[in-house]
C-alpha cells in the first residue's frame, strides 16, 4: 500500500528509486537513500536546553526538491528542530548533515559557507525592526553579491512582489501588520535563492487567501526553481496540498513518531496519535 | 453545601442555591472539614462547622464514594468547576471515588476538557532563594560576570580589529545614529549633573577652606576632583543608566523576535553588526563626554566660589588653571574610555544573553546598568592604583 503513494509522488519527479514511505521510529539507513536525492539528513539527533531535552533519536532525511512538513503538537518542538537544522543550536547528540556536510562538525567558517543556502522565515518575521522592508531584503544581498545597488533595489521590490506587497518597501516592519510581516519575512528568507527554505508555521496568522497565495508560492518556488522545502504548519488543509513528505514529532514520547507523506499517513497510519493529529481528533 | 450519608453509605454532597464567582462560595477547607468529620482519617480533629447539617460520624466502615446531588442547585458558573475540582483532589488524596454522574452536564464536559490538558511533571517557578542563599547567588554572580565580561571584551577586540581593517560587517548609518544617540543627546543630562555635582563640592570646600580663610583654594579642590574623577565617573554612570540600558533593551527585544538568529542564519555576526558600532560609539564618545562634563563641573564650582566664597572669576579660573596639568586630564580620558567601553560592553553582554519575554528584556536592562555600574567602581579603583604606579597622579 506504501508503494502506491511512494511511486506516485516519485514519478511526478521523475525518480524511480522506489523505498518505504512510512518509518516507524526506526533511522534511515544511510545506503537506503543516494545522498545525492537528499538535501538534510539527520542521525540520531537529540536536542535540549540547559537540562531539558526536547526532542531525541532523531533520524530521518530530506529529499532535494520536496516539500516536507514538520508536525506535532504545541511544544513538541518543531522550532527546536529548525534552530538545529539552521545552525542556531549544536545538537546534543548526532548529526546534522546540510547537502552532504555535516553541520556542526565543522569550522564555524565553514557552517557559515553552508548556511548560505539556507533561508528561514521564522514563526515571529524577525524582521529587523530599525530598517525599512527593502533594507531587510537588501541587506542580505549587499552583503552576499556584488550586484550594483539599483540591481539590489530591483530584485527586493520583485520579491516584495512575490507576496503581494509591492510598493511597500519604504516601511517599517512596525507599520505594517502581523500578517503582512510575516510575508515580508518570506520574501527575505528567498533574497538569496537559496536551495533549502525553511518556513516556520508561514499560515498562522493568515487570512485563508493569504495562506493560500503562500502555499501556491511555495509549490511555485519548489517547481521552478527546485528549492527544498522545510514547513512547520499546523494548517491541515496546507499539509495535504503541499506536503510531498513529513516527520511527526511527539511531545510525550519526545520523538519523532513517523515519517511519511501525509495524506498516506492520515489513511493508513498504524500510530492513533497521528491518525488523530491528521483527522482533526476525529478517529 | 452539606454532606450527608446516604442510605447505601454512600457520600452524597448536597449543593443548593447559586454558585456564582460575585458570591461567597466556601472554602474547600470547609468540605475538607464536613469530610473530616464525617470520615475521620487517623484522628483528624472535631472543627465545629456551622454548615454541617446532617451528617452520620457513626460511620465505622468508611464509605468510598462520593456522590452529588444538585437537585436544589440554581444557578453556576467558573466558581463551582474549579470548587468541584478541589473536591475531586481532595477525594483523591483521600481514596474516595468521585462519582460525578449528577453533576450538571454542561459542568462534567468543561471538567473533562480541563482535565485533557495534561500539566507538565514539575513547576516552573521554584521558591526563591532565601535572602542569605540570594547573597551567595549575587557573589556567584559577580565572579561569572567577571569572567563572562572578559570574555566579550575579548570577542569585541576581535571585531574592533575587522573594523580597523575595514572589513567588519555594520551599517554606517546606524554608526552614525548610535553616536548620536550615545553622545550629543545626552549632554543635556550630563550638563546637568556635572554641574551641579560641580556645585555641590565647590560648597563643601568652601565651607571647610573658609576656616582657614583659603576659599580660593576651592578651584583646586573642584577643578582636581573633576578632571581626575568626578567628571569621568559622571558621564560613565549617567551612560549607564542611558545608553547602557538602551542598549541591553535593543538587542534584547531583537532576542525576543528573532532578529538577531535572523541575522546568524544570513551569516551575519550580531557581535559586528549590533556590538561593535555600539563599542565604537561609547570607546568615541564617553572621552568627549567627559571632557566637556570637566568644563561643566568646574563652572558649578565657579558658581559658588564667586557667589558664595567671593572669589573673582578671574582668579577662580587662573587659580583652576594653575592646579590642572596634563597629566590630570589624562587620567580622566582613560578612565572615560574605560568606562565607555565598559558600558557598552554591559549592555551588549546583557542584551545578547537575553531570554525569550517581555520581562527578560527588563531583566536584562537592569542587570546591564548594575553591571556596568559595579564595574565602573571596580575599574576606577584600579585604574586609580596603576595611575598613581606609574607617577601619572603626581
Ligand atoms: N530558548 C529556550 N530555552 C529553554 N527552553 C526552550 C527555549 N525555547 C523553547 N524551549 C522549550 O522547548 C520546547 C519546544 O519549544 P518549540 O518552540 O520548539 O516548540 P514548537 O513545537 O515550535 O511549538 P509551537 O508549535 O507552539 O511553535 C518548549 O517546551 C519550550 O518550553
Ligand atoms: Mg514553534
Amino acid at each position: 500500500m506504501s508503494a502506491a503513494v511512494t511511486s506516485e509522488t516519485r514519478a511526478r519527479r521523475g525518480d524511480t528509486q522506489a523505498e518505504p514511505r512510512e518509518h516507524a521510529q526506526t533511522p534511515v539507513p544511510a545506503s537506503d537513500q543516494q545522498s545525492k536525492d537528499v538535501a538534510i539528513r539527520l542521525e540520531k539527533v537529540a536536542l535540549g536546553y540547559d537540562s531539558d531535552t526536547i526532542q531525541q533519536g532523531l533520524s530521518f532525511a530530506i529529499r532535494r526538491g520536496d516539500v516536507f512538513i514538520i508536525m506535532g503538537g504545541s511544544g513538541c518542538g518543531k522550532s527546536t528542530v529548525m534552530r538545529a537544522l539552521t545552525g542556531l543550536l549544536a545538537p546534543r547528540q548526532g548529526r546534522v548533515l546540510l547537502q552532504d556536510q555535516s553541520l556542526w562538525e565543522v569550522s564555524e567558517a565553514a557552517r557559515t559557507q553552508i548556511l548560505r543556502g539556507v533561508g528561514v522565515m521564522y514563526q515571529s518575521g524577525a524582521l529587523w525592526s530599525s530598517m525599512t522592508l527593502e533594507e531587510n531584503i537588501t541587506l542580505p544581498l549587499e552583503q552576499y553579491t556584488r550586484l550594483s545597488r539599483q540591481q539590489i533595489g530591483e530584485l527586493a521590490e520583485y520579491k516584495l512582489a512575490l507576496v503581494g506587497l509591492a510598493g511597500f518597501g519604504g516601511y517599517y516592519p512596525g507599520q505594517i501588520s502581523g500578517g503582512m510581516r510575516k510575508r515580508v519575512g518570506v520574501a527575505r528568507a528567498m533574497a538569496l535563492d537559496p536551495d533549502i527554505l525553511f518556513f516556520d508555521e508561514p499560515s498562522a496568522g493568515l487570512d485563508p487567501l493569504s495562506a493560500r497565495r503562500l502555499d501556491d508560492l511555495i509549490l511555485e518556488l519548489r517547481d521552478s526553481l527546485g528549492t527544498t522545502m522545510v514547513v512547520i504548519t499546523h494548517d491541515l488543509d496546507s499539509i495535504f496540498l503541499i506536503g510531498d513528505d513529513a516527520v511527526f514529532l511527539d511531545a510525550e514520547t519526545r520523538t519523532m513518531l513517523t515519517t511519511g507523506n501525509p495524506k498516506h499517513l492520515r489513511d493508513h497510519s498504524e500510530i492513533a496519535e497521528v491518525r488523530a493529529f491528521l483527522r482533526r481528533g476525529e478517529a | 453545601m452539606a454532606l450527608d450519608q446516604g442510605a447505601d453509605s454512600d457520600f452524597v454532597l448536597r449543593l443548593a442555591g447559586r454558585w456564582r464567582l460575585d458570591q461567597r462560595i466556601p472554602p474547600r477547607a470547609e468540605f475538607s472539614a464536613l469530610l473530616d468529620r464525617a470520615a475521620p482519617i487517623e484522628g483528624a480533629g472535631p472543627g465545629g462547622n456551622d454548615h454541617s447539617r446532617s451528617e452520620d460520624a457513626t460511620a465505622t466502615s468508611q464509605p468510598l464514594r462520593l456522590r452529588f446531588d444538585t437537585s436544589a442547585l440554581s444557578d453556576w458558573d467558573s466558581a463551582l468547576v474549579s470548587f468541584i475540582a478541589g473536591v475531586e483532589r481532595l477525594c483523591a488524596e483521600r481514596n474516595i471515588d468521585c462519582d460525578p454522574e449528577a453533576l450538571p452536564d454542561g459542568l462534567r464536559r468543561l471538567r473533562e476538557m480541563a482535565n485533557l490538558a495534561a500539566a507538565p511533571e514539575e513547576d516552573p517557578h521554584d521558591r526563591g532563594p532565601s535572602f542569605l542563599a540570594r547573597i551567595g547567588l549575587d557573589i556567584g554572580d559577580l565572579v561569572r560576570s567577571t569572567g563572562e565580561i572578559i570574555t566579550f571584551f575579548g570577542e569585541g577586540a576581535i571585531a574592533v580589529r575587522h573594523f580597523v581593517a575595514g572589513r567588519a560587517r555594520y551599517r554606517k548609518s546606524e554608526l552614525w545614529v548610535i553616536l548620536q544617540e550615545s553622545g550629543a543627546d545626552a549632554l543635556p543630562i550630563v550638563s546637568l549633573v556635572s554641574f551641579l555635582v560641580g556645585m555641590i563640592l565647590g560648597y563643601i570646600g568652601d565651607q571647610q577652606l573658609a576656616r582657614f580663610g583659603v576659599r580660593i583654594y576651592v578651584a583646586d579642590l573642584v577643578g582636581l576632583a573633576t578632571v581626575i574623577q568626578m567628571g569621568a565617573l559622571i558621564t560613565g554612570i549617567v551612560l549607564a543608566g542611558r545608553t547602557g540600558a538602551a542598549f541591553a533593551a535593543r538587542i534584547g527585544t531583537m532576542q525576543v523576535n528573532e532578529e538577531v538568529d535572523a541575522l546568524r542564519t544570513f551569516g551575519i555576526p550580531p557581535m559586528e553588526f549590533l556590538v561593535l558600532p555600539r563599542m565604537v560609539a561609547l570607546i568615541l564618545m564617553t572621552p568627549l563626554l567627559t571632557l566637556y562634563a570637566d568644563l561643566l563641573g568646574i563652572l558649578g564650582g565657579a558658581f559658588v566660589g564667586t557667589v558664595v566664597g567671593g572669589v573673582t572669576l578671574t582668579a577662580y579660573l587662573v587659580q583652576t588653571q594653575a592646579a590642572i596639568g596634563w597629566n590630570h586630564i589624562i587620567q580622566g580620558l582613560i578612565s572615560a574610555t574605560v568606562y565607555g567601553a565598559i558600558v557598552a560592553a554591559s549592555g551588549c553582554l546583557r542584551g545578547m544573553q537575553c531570554g525569550r519575554s517581555a520581562a527578560a528584556v527588563g531583566e536584562a536592562t537592569t542587570s546591564a546598568v548594575v553591571t556596568a555600574i559595579v564595574f565602573i567602581v571596580i575599574a576606577a579603583a584600579i585604574l586609580t592604583v596603576i595611575f598613581d604606579a606609574i607617577g601619572l597622579s603626581a
